[in-house]
């Protein structure tokens, strides 16, 4: 699944500047899934721009709709009418939805609401990791279904490197809670992000084709990857020939 | 024209080349470039380690932190009279800038390549920036390898004339994990193209002398030269810092009591005594550790890295016996 978190309001307020009347749109699915922008998160977000905004003394008019999927034209064209009254649309849909509210609204100002962050798996209730950068080429049965590409810090396709130990990445990650930074200070009196470890995707591999009597494929060197079929290659498309609806003519 | 005649069937005809292959114990160095355009600076450490060592890597924005660059630095150690092998990591260069840097580089007369995966940026001064990783440490060897022996670029593209022809090294971390797969990573960086290895600082020679038993039992000390990393301990202090937070590092006890007791009996006050006393005992540790690791087989040489403490190298060398360095025509 895609996964996102709402921006700090205070951002979301400073793109509303320009306009009155403001619609917040959710999506059902996704980042309802991953508590974000839901119907539920989109009612609490108007209720806290509405709030804020008069509080601040510019009071916008905020209303909120939310739609099964922000990624398909159907379910946009349902929601025409509340689009056409408002003057700002927050999105709060991953950025797949955000543009196609763009593209579907010509003449409308439509902004996110949310940062969208990665294709990850719910590891636990309140956890969500990344698995996958859609490189469009993918190498997991010569990794034993765990991915460099997206868990590796480096992208090797030929781990792990010299910063492995005790199956833990050399590098650590900020430690986050809702998408804020958690602070601590130091022995010296200084704030400082909190940093928390990260397993080494290349020693998880290690441990599964060891486990699975499979690591002979590790002793293969891996070419260099072909990138094209990653975002590299600039955006990419489908077409399935198979699937186009032809001009009946 | 290649240059393949005027090597003499050597494949860069470097003096590490020369030396390790009439089987001499290397002892190579470490220099690393400044943050700032000071090119004497680089004379200076140059003038330290000249005489003293076969050849000394420039490294490569180590530690993620902005330095001249190590093709400019390896020039002006040429100039200077010291050997260079250049360093480069797979962080900031894709395989256009890395290839094209290889072509500078030996026609500036550059003939030993250390090819690196490099510390993450976020340890260093840019944490904000994109890596790259186009290819990684594995397959820049591979890279390196085929530009001399197949004379073709990475896409498969032929060199018409004159191909880079490297020394190509490889680094290696012995007690990175997970251990039990570092000889096999060893022998993969072999197979892709590897003609030496600098390991990471060795400290725990038992832990050292397991991993070449596993090396020796694949056989690539017969293909491959091996230098150990070795590197002086400034104090005690900087002896917890490798054990604790440098990944890679087995630092035994022994010798942070070693560490420890050098300064026993120098109070506190007298600060400079103190750190003298150390710095001695360093020194000592070290020539020990490349004493020990000399007679391990399989050893070819040892890698001095003295990080911003070149002065040490000239006492350090001479005190394990590795003085003169041999000349090889
Ligand atoms: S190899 Fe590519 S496609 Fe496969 S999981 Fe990783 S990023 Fe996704
Ligand atoms: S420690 Fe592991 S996960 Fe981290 S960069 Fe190295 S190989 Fe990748």
């Amino acid at each position: 699944m895609i996964t996102g978190e709402q921006k700090p309001l205070e951002e979301i307020k400073g793109f509303l500047t320009n306009g009155r009347k403001v619609l917040v749109v959710g999506c059902g699915t996704c980042v309802t899934v991953c508590f974000a922008g839901g119907e539920k998160e989109a009612q609490i977000l108007a209720a806290s721009l509405r709030m804020s905004t008069k509080l601040g003394g510019d009071p916008k008019e905020v209303s909120d709709v939310t739609v099964q999927r922000q990624c398909e034209w159907e379910y946009l064209d349902v929601i025409e009418k509340e689009v056409q009254e408002a003057d700002i649309i927050v999105s709060l849909a991953c950025g797949i939805g955000v543009q196609a509210m763009a593209k579907h609204f010509p003449e409308k100002w439509v902004v996110p609401g949310l940062n969208t962050n990665f294709l990850g798996l719910p590891e636990e209730q309140g956890i969500w990791t990344e698995q996958c950068q859609a490189c469009g080429d993918c190498i997991l049965a010569l990794t034993g279904g765990i991915c460099p590409i997206a868990r590796c810090a480096k992208q090797l396709l030929n781990g792990p490197c010299g910063g492995s130990e005790n199956g833990l990445c050399e590098v650590k990650r900020v430690k986050k809670d809702g998408g804020i930074p958690v602070m601590e200070t130091d022995a010296r009196g200084r704030q400082r992000p909190v940093m928390e470890d990260v397993e080494c995707a290349w020693h998880l591999i290690h441990e599964r084709l060891s486990s699975l009597g499979k690591l002979d494929l590790l002793m293969e060197v891996q070419p260099p990857k072909d990138w094209s079929s990653s975002r590299d290659g600039g955006p990419r498309r489908i077409v399935r020939e198979d699937l186009l609806l032809l001009d009946e003519g | 024209m290649t240059d393949q005649a005027a090597t003499n069937g050597y494949k860069s005809g470097s003096n590490l080349e020369k030396v390790l292959r009439a089987g001499h114990f290397a002892v190579t160095g470490e220099l690393g470039p400044p943050q700032n355009a000071d090119g004497d600076h680089i004379r200076e450490k140059a003038g330290l380690l000249r005489g003293f060592v076969d050849a000394v890597n420039i490294t490569d924005n180590q530690t993620a932190v902005v330095r001249m660059s190590s093709i400019g630095a390896a020039i002006i150690a040429i100039q200077e009279g010291l050997e260079p092998v250049m360093q480069m990591t797979c962080r900031d260069r894709n395989r256009l800038a890395m290839q094209a840097d290889f072509l500078s580089a030996y026609a500036l007369g550059i003939k030993n390549m250390l090819a690196l995966t490099g510390d993450h940026q976020s340890f260093g001064n840019h944490p904000t920036a994109k890596n790259v990783h186009d290819v990684d440490s594995l397959q820049l060897l591979g890279m390196l390898r085929d530009l001399r022996d197949e004379k073709k670029f990475d896409c498969g593209d032929p060199i018409k004339e004159c191909e880079p022809r490297f020394f190509v090294g490889a680094a290696a971390a012995p007690e990175a994990g997970p251990t039990e797969w570092r000889p096999y990573r060893l022998a993969k960086k072999v197979s892709a193209g590897a003609d030496f290895i600098q390991t990471q600082l060795v400290y725990n020679v038992d832990a050292f002398k397991k991993y070449m038993e596993e090396v020796r039992k694949l056989g690539l000390h017969e293909k491959v030269f091996i230098l150990v990393g070795v590197g002086p301990l400034k104090g005690p202090g900087m002896a917890r810092y490798m054990r604790d937070f440098v990944p890679g590092i087995s630092m035994p006890d022994h010798i942070i009591d070693r560490m420890t007791k050098a300064a026993t009996g120098i109070p506190k006050e007298e600060k400079q005594a103190r750190r003298d006393a150390w710095r001695a005992e360093g020194i000592q540790v070290c020539i020990e550790l490349m004493q020990e690791v000399r007679e391990i087989k399989g050893v070819a040489g040892v890698h001095v890295m003295a990080i911003e403490w070149e002065e040490a190298v000239e006492s350090i060398v001479e005190g394990a016996g590795m003085l003169p360095r041999p000349v090889v025509e």
